[in-house]
């Protein structure tokens, strides 16, 4: 796009414009307009060079790091600028991190998703940091007539210590910006990390706690207006008619418009469009019959009982093993659909005009976000500009387009600004969801040996919704995952830990009711199987039994598993692999008050390096509790094609006493950092419910806990 | 549409709003300050919280007709530095992953700790019962609010 080759000294202009329009650097973010210029306690820098475009030195020795990756609570705003700082050798508190906007062409996978923003950064952002400091220390010897191999760095200053000359990289910029850079400059070795592995503060503390402009919800801009869309309110409705009299009398509103089966009411504030919005008379149209969840369940089953041609997975033959087997296990796992309720509910800032479109606000995909918005308004890409706000949570839910789509074809029917606003219930009710599943486990035993393994498993919309690669695949000789899609009108999508925050409840709970089953710790049973998938080196799984093995024991160390336990306290173990990371938990659960109360987790997480140790345990932690809250509480239902639940009166979420103790251990086994936004939240409905199990005798197979609470309690 | 006059952040403003509009969106949309936070506009998580004559209240239910004379206070008018302890225990526990509901969490944690300078574990909870936190950072929160109580 034009704006994407900008050259030095127009870069340099640009970023210390004031907001609107074209804006690259430094005031874009957080609702232009309200903020000039970024927070800087040390003073204002006097002209910068871009030394790439992760890094503008100021003269004043003043460094800013770009962040171009979405932030959603994840932390990358914060550790990947600390890969670069890392590697420039600069001390992180005189580091001033800006969001980048998206910038196709200087920047790679500016995506919020699959836990993947530190495992892809990790060379190319330390490079980038490692490029800077090498221009710098060639800059320095040139000065000081020294050897370059004489200067080192340290905290932001180049020095050559046979000379006894120190500068910091402020006084060396403008000679370092005429250097050329080799090829291949060298990284840092590991053991002289003075950064990553730290616990470094989310750079946006002071914004959050002040409670500055931050995120897209608080976007203002001269002239926008406020939009809200109406959506039919059954999945499989389209619009029939509607009247917009009494909405268009009312104060404050500005037009009714539709389009793509929606109605948008636009005006002069949120609360004049939600009243407007209350207003219209809308008549829908249902084409078929409304579907329900109770016959989603009724198809699943029907699905699963259907031979598969196409297995995702088939080792051995689990048929005759099944034929074989001595005792034959069966059990039926149920997965509700869940919203994503991130806090801040959707909401988008589009401005289209002819010749330029400005997109800004919450998106985990930006460069999807330019190419959908160019496909459906029929214009070029080029014309398009995409600026992140940060996001009050993505969970998976800003991967998708809809917002973004209310934005744009509003903007581009009124000619207006336009910030569109989705109520709560707006976000509950228009789909998305984690999709609903049924998951159907044979495990065949003979001679006291786990020889067969068969799911079948169905789920709404989903092209493949188990992780048929995943533990225990290749542990058990006979082998087999088959799937059915079941196509529905509900929308389904990414949810935290897509697919994993499902199958590791199903999973890992049918293998503790086959260590029962067998009388065997179950434990001790996954680390058996364990060593028998590393006797099999010919199979093809995705983990690394090795490291499976490290978090397993490692958890069992930090809970004292097996050893004597806490008098009304059970334990229940639960472990999975995703996104690079392997993780294991002990959950401790009492019954009390005829309630289940999580009391204690213990969790081994094996993620490589750790970056930000502050972030990390924060995101283990994080995915720990929001696993959790969503396994005791989380469910929604369709119930004649609407959702059942629309706000947070019946859609339960954890809250604060509800929370465990939560112990973290981060192994370290020195790989490459792996995923950490999703890993933490996958095994803890499966250690809870195999704990409840350990206080209960109940095997709960459908979430959410709390449906059970009256067989649990007797 | 009608004229009201509130005081916020110990300064009084004019606003021209219909009566039932939530002291929130009068907040947000008539004085930009949108450091308080949509939630779900049913009081049920918190991320609208404000002072109202120091009573921690769901700024979302509060129509502005309700609001008088009585003096509003919001996590922008919480400190003039932003070093309220509270706000300093947050950034100390590095409480926020996306930080949408902490304004909230403050503005109830503040006027909770001004009542009881000396909570236990028992009436923290009690207390931050209202608040909602997708992320899960309850324990940082928690954390924050005994550092925040052992310096105010």
């Amino acid at each position: 796009m034009a704006n994407h080759t900008l050259n030095r000294r127009t870069f340099i202009k640009v970023s210390t414009a004031a907001c609107g329009g074209l804006v690259i650097g430094a005031t874009w973010l957080s609702s232009c307009g309200q903020e000039e210029k970024p927070v800087d306690p040390r003073g204002e820098a006097d002209g910068f060079k871009e030394m790439n475009a992760y890094i503008k030195i100021a003269t004043n020795g003043v460094v800013t790091i770009n962040a171009p990756n979405p932030e959603i609570g994840q932390g990358v705003k914060t550790a990947l600028p600390m890969l670069v700082a890392e590697e420039l050798d600069m001390d992180w508190d005189k580091v001033i991190v800006e969001q980048a906007p998206l910038d196709t062409d200087n920047f790679f996978r500016q995506v919020a998703g699959g836990s993947g923003s530190v495992r892809e950064a990790w060379l190319p952002f330390r490079k980038a940091g490692a490029s800077a400091r090498y221009l710098l220390l060639a800059a320095a010897a040139q000065e000081w007539d020294v050897p370059m191999d004489d200067c080192r760095t340290m905290d932001g200053y180049v020095y050559h210590d046979g000379t006894a000359q120190k500068a910091h990289y402020g006084e060396l910029v403008n000679t370092a910006a005429d250097i050329d850079l080799p090829d291949e400059v060298p990284l840092k070795d590991k053991a002289n990390f003075r950064l990553i592995g730290t616990a470094v503060k989310n750079v946006d503390n002071r914004k959050i706690i002040t409670g500055q402009p931050l995120f897209g919800l608080d976007t203002k801009r001269e002239g926008m207006k406020y939009a809200m869309v109406v959506r039919p309110p059954a999945f499989g409705q389209t619009l029939d008619s509607y009247d917009d009299s009494e909405t268009m009398s009312m104060p404050g509103i500005h037009k009714v418009i539709s389009f793509d089966d929606k109605v948008a009411v636009i005006g002069d504030s949120t609360w004049a469009v939600k009243k407007g919005r209350d207003a219209l008379q809308i008549k829908w149209k249902t084409n078929d019959q409304l579907e329900s969840s109770e016959q989603h369940t009724a198809d699943f089953k029907n699905l699963i009982n259907r031979k598969s041609n196409d297995p995702k997975r088939k080792d051995g033959q689990v048929e005759s093993a099944i034929a074989d087997a001595d005792k034959v296990l069966e059990a039926t796992y149920e997965c509700p659909f869940l919203p994503h309720a991130c806090l801040e509910p959707m909401n988008f800032f589009a401005h289209v005009k002819d010749d330029h479109i400005e997109l800004n606000g919450p998106v985990q995909l930006p460069a999807r976000a330019r190419t959908h918005i160019a496909d459906k308004l029929e214009v070029e890409e080029e014309i398009i500009d995409v600026h992140m706000t940060r996001m009050g949570g993505g969970f998976g839910r800003r991967l998708y387009m809809d917002f973004v789509e209310d934005a744009a074809m509003v903007s581009k029917m009124t000619k207006l600004p336009i910030q569109v606003v989705w109520t709560r219930e707006d976000d509950m009710t228009a789909g998305v969801y984690r999709p609903a599943g049924m998951y159907n486990y044979k495990a065949a035993i003979k001679d006291d040996q786990l020889m067969g393994w068969h799911l079948r498993s169905a789920a709404i919309n989903t092209g493949n919704g188990t992780r048929e690669n995943n533990f225990p695949a290749g542990a058990v000789p006979n082998f087999q995952v088959d799937y059915h899609q079941l196509d529905s009108d509900v929308t389904i999508g990414a949810w935290r830990a897509p697919n994993h925050n499902f199958i590791a409840f199903s999973e890992e709970c049918f293998l503790d009711e086959v260590a029962h089953e067998l009388g065997k710790d179950p434990v001790d049973f996954r680390l058996e199987l364990l060593a028998s998938a590393k006797d099999k080196e010919d199979v093809q799984v995705d983990y690394d039994v090795g490291r499976y093995i490290g978090v397993i024991n490692r958890v069992k160390q930090m809970s004292g598993w097996g050893l004597s336990e806490k008098s009304g306290v059970y334990r229940g173990f639960g472990a999975h692999f995703s996104f690079g990371t392997y993780v294991a938990q002990v959950a401790e659960v009492a019954i009390e008050d005829d309630d289940i109360k999580v009391k204690k987790v213990y969790c081994a997480v094996d993620c490589g390096i750790v970056v930000n140790r502050s972030g990390a345990e924060t995101q283990i932690e994080g995915g720990i509790i929001d696993g959790l809250g969503h396994a005791l509480y989380g469910e929604l239902k369709i119930e004649e094609g609407k959702a059942n639940i629309t706000n947070f009166d019946k859609h339960r979420m954890i809250r604060m006493r509800e929370c465990p103790e939560v112990v973290i251990d981060f192994i370290d086994s020195g790989f490459d950092p792996q995923g950490l936004g999703e890993p933490g939240l996958p095994p803890i409905p499966a250690a809870v419910g195999n704990a409840i199990f350990a206080a209960t005798g109940v095997r709960i197979r459908k979430l959410p806990f709390i449906q059970h609470q009256k067989e649990l309690i007797g | 549409m009608k004229e009201y006059n509130i005081r916020v952040n110990g300064e009084s403003h004019i606003v021209e709003v219909h009566e039932d509009t939530p002291l929130m969106w009068v907040l947000r949309d008539s004085l930009g300050l949108v450091g308080t936070k949509y939630g779900c506009g049913i009081a049920q998580c918190g991320a609208c919280t404000v002072h109202v004559d120091g009573e921690a209240m769901r700024s979302c239910s509060m129509p502005i007709s309700s609001v008088g004379d009585k003096s509003i206070v919001t996590i922008e008018g919480l400190s003039k530095e932003g070093d309220h302890p509270v706000q300093q225990a947050w950034d100390e526990a590095d409480v926020s992953q996306c930080g949408y509901c902490q304004a909230g969490q403050i503005m109830t944690a503040v006027a909770f700790l001004n009542k009881n300078r000396t909570p236990s574990d028992d009436a923290i909870e009690e207390a931050m019962h209202g608040n909602i936190c997708r992320c899960g950072t309850y324990n940082r929160v928690k954390k924050a609010i005994k550092i925040a109580a052992d310096k105010m």
